[in-house]
């Protein structure tokens, strides 16, 4: 009887764990079986790479959306590495303890907003400085509603994950081993680059990849300030029109124009494929460098 | 002038926030000696080993009062580059410390920083500190490897070697051997006797056959105060403070 029950739980335990695996998979040929219809009907090129966009004749070019979604993540990672990555380092090597007491809190309540705040916030500041006063001076005129504008409200929102994450990284580097660099007469900064940085790579790159995924699908936010012009976008200073928002938008609605539903099932399946090609791509890096510092 | 040895220190009392940890300790360490710190766990043997090179400074809540001389130059005065007073000591922690690098480069690390010197010259100072630590013949065809991958007792060798090629004056150990077997200990240990040649030793430990094994001068730290300080053969065969002999005779620990 015992046997059977210890054997019972080791199976709905299985089960259990097998659920989620199996979910994204689940999910990924639900995606597809609603867009076979327009995958039967319209050319491949022409739905991934055209950036014709009229439904209503239509044209089903995702080439827009796709890039718009690589542009306003790839500024915010521009912008939100860096940043954070010196945050995280002062914070955990040069902050006297009780700013860092202070500040962590409050970094991880960042995180915890909900993305429409950061919307409106998005909305109300960084539009308008984004159009007023950064597009002039590049001598570009612009509504403010641009990729960057996305790029920024979107950096500021992976801020959090990266900092904690990494600071969680610094944490587990042993004390001794900066004592160690110290003590041949390293400075503190050279302590940080050859020893702390260095052993924490691993560490780094997945704090980066966790604020990547959450870029991509972050929705709400840049669909209030990135203008949704569904065309390709030229330089930062233009509109863009993301996959999720394009979803986001535009779901429930025309729903009577033919193809639309797929056309947007097919929107997601992409969306569902980039951030997956990502983090495959992620989980290699991290496995050459853990090869590599073994 | 007074011939003074190459570390002096007066009067040097620690706190950590109110607690104050050592009080009043005035020693002037021999040179080319190996120096034992003996006493219980939490007398503060390690807080005195890295108040001379001033480990202590980025803790939060440390003061400390009172001068440590480094070659006649107090290391607590504002003006001293704290830099220059780490690289006349090397250190030896409790458990090995292994830069996250390859071989090469721990021992490397020091040179590069401080210097620069060229790849020939570098190769062969790296050669010269592992031989130095008895450990050059185990390692000579994988220098490239990460460090980690040796065993605990050449790690800390190869630490030796890495705090070596810095050039240093004197050898700091914190217990140096307690995370290793008996083996390891006693080749390092041999290490240290062969290194009072050229270089001031000073080595926290609470194995106290360890201490007469390799102490020539000894000091004996109990609850934060400096009880007793000698000859190790003076100290051994009779202590002058009743502590010291109760320590040396098991009673207290």
């Amino acid at each position: 009887m015992r046997i059977l029950k210890d054997r019972l739980a080791k199976r709905t335990m299985l089960v259990l764990t097998a659920v989620p695996t199996f979910l994204v998979l689940l999910i990924l040929i639900g995606l597809f079986i609603r867009a076979r219809p327009i995958l039967a009907q319209k050319p491949f090129f022409s739905l991934f790479f055209s950036s014709a966009w009229s439904p209503l004749k239509g044209d089903f070019g995702l080439l827009p959306f796709i890039m718009g979604t690589l542009w306003v993540t790839f500024v915010s990672l521009v912008l939100a590495v860096p940043i954070s990555l010196l945050t995280a380092v002062y914070l955990s090597e040069y902050a006297p303890l009780s700013v860092r007491e202070f500040t962590k809190p409050i970094i991880d309540l960042l995180a915890g907003l909900p993305s429409v705040i950061y919307g409106v916030w998005g909305v109300l500041l960084v539009v308008p400085l984004v159009g007023r006063v950064i597009a002039p001076l590049f001598g570009v005129t612009s509504s403010g509603y641009t990729i960057l504008a996305g790029g920024i409200v979107l950096a500021i929102m992976i801020f959090p994950t990266i900092i904690s994450v990494s600071l969680e990284v610094f944490s587990s580097i042993p004390y001794p081993m900066r004592e160690a660099s110290l003590s041949l007469g390293a400075t503190k900064w050279e302590t940080v680059h050859h020893v702390v940085l260095k052993k924490g790579l691993q560490g780094i790159i997945a704090a980066i990849v966790l604020g990547l995924s959450r870029a991509f699908g972050e929705t709400m936010a840049v669909l209030m300030v990135v203008g949704n012009i569904p065309r390709l976008p030229g330089s930062v200073f233009d509109g863009g029109y993301p996959l999720p928002a394009l979803i986001a938008n535009n779901y429930g609605e025309m729903m009577s124009v033919p193809l639309y539903d797929a056309a947007l099932m097919l929107a997601a399946a992409v969306l569902l494929l980039v951030v997956l090609f990502f983090n495959v791509l992620a989980r290699l890096i991290l496995v050459r460098v853990e090869r590599r510092a073994a | 002038m007074e011939t003074r040895t190459h570390i002096s220190v007066q009067d040097l009392s620690v706190y950590f926030d109110e607690l104050r940890v050592l009080t009043d300790i005035s020693i002037d360490i021999p040179d080319h000696k190996i120096t034992v710190i003996i006493g219980p766990s939490g007398c503060g043997k390690t807080t005195l080993l890295k108040s001379l090179n001033r480990l202590l400074d980025p803790l939060d809540g440390v003061r400390v009062g009172g001068r440590v001389l480094v070659d006649g130059i107090d290391i607590y005065d504002p003006r001293t580059e704290v830099t220059e007073v780490r690289k006349k000591m090397g250190l030896l922690s409790q458990r090995p410390q292994v830069l996250p690098m390859s071989i090469y480069d721990n021992v490397a690390y020091g040179p590069r920083i401080h210097n620069h010197i060229d790849k020939k010259r570098l190769g062969e100072i790296v050669e010269h500190y592992l031989h130095m630590a008895g450990l050059w013949e185990e390692v000579k065809d994988r220098l490239g490897e990460p460090a980690s991958r040796l065993s605990v007792g050449q790690q800390q060798r190869l630490c030796l070697a890495r705090g070596l090629a810095v050039g240093p004056e004197i050898i700091l150990g914190d217990e140096p051997t307690s995370a290793l077997d008996p083996q390891s200990s006693q080749n390092v240990e041999r290490r240290l006797i062969e290194l009072k040649e050229e270089y001031t030793v000073i080595v926290v430990t609470h194995i106290l056959r360890q201490a007469k094994r390799i102490a020539d001068y000894i000091a004996f730290l109990y609850l934060g105060e400096l009880v007793e300080h000698g000859p190790a053969a003076e100290v051994f065969a009779n202590p002058k403070n009743p502590r010291t002999r109760a320590y040396l005779t098991g009673e207290i620990s």
